[in-house]
């Protein structure tokens, strides 16, 4: 219902939170209201948990009124290199 | 006033579904539940969680994860039901800064929601937290055995 599109989703974090890397899987059979993100950003360095996720929400803030389920992770680039190793 | 919120609400209905009604319900006839009404409830319990349903019911897949957490952790915790109340549900949203529910409150400060509660719980922060607000996980009695 809300029409927001995977592309839609990722250039926003990109361009936001200077992101090195951004997945986003639309999980709503293509309606828009239902994403399920992951965000690698330098900007969470030092940042704790609550931190970071406020960053993304705010980087969505007005997406986020019409996407009824959203989650997200978010990883600095060092921790991001340590998930995707061998 | 009322009557325009009503016709427009019915108006909305006639083109747009149910969801928009919800919508405008929202931003025309149901003021945020004071920040102070908030503050009690947050305070009432050492855990608090904000959710869709109740812990016996949940509405949301979210909502029964963080249920779930803490099921595991055996926390005792006040819940309250934002579909029951559309007030609470824009209260708390403006009371803790976040768009989303579930909402956790420990010791009266937030701690996040589902995804948050989810990390903690995996990499063994939430026993901490608890810890902190004097409350023993039954994961960390697990855990010394």
């Amino acid at each position: 219902m809300s029409g927001y599109t995977e592309e839609y989703i990722r250039q926003k974090l990109t361009e936001k939170l200077e992101a090195t890397h951004v997945e986003v899987v639309d999980e709503s059979d293509g309606c828009g209201g239902k994403f399920r993100v992951v965000v690698v950003s330098s900007q969470f360095q030092g940042k704790p948990l609550l931190q970071r996720h406020r960053l993304v929400n705010a980087a969505l803030e007005e997406e986020l009124k019409t996407i009824h389920a959203f989650s997200q992770k978010t990883y600095t680039p060092e921790q991001w290199a340590g998930e995707s190793g061998p | 006033m009322n009557v325009l919120t009503r016709n427009l609400a019915q108006n909305l209905f006639k083109y747009n579904g149910a969801g928009l009604i919800q919508a405008a319900a929202r931003s025309f006839s149901t003021p945020a539940l004071d920040g102070k009404e908030i503050e009690k409830l947050v305070n009432n319990s050492k855990v608090v969680i904000f959710m869709k349903g109740n812990p016996d019911a949940p509405r949301c897949g979210f909502s029964n994860a963080v249920v779930q957490i803490l099921r595991m952790h055996s926390v005792k915790y006040d819940s309250h039901d934002v579909l029951q109340n559309e007030a609470l549900r824009q209260g708390i949203k403006d009371f803790s800064n976040w768009p989303t529910i579930p909402q956790v409150f420990i010791n009266g400060e937030f701690v996040g929601g589902c995804d948050i509660l989810l990390q903690m719980h995996q990499n063994g922060e939430l026993i901490d937290e608890l810890k902190k607000a004097g409350i023993e996980s039954a994961l960390a009695k697990e855990g010394e055995k």
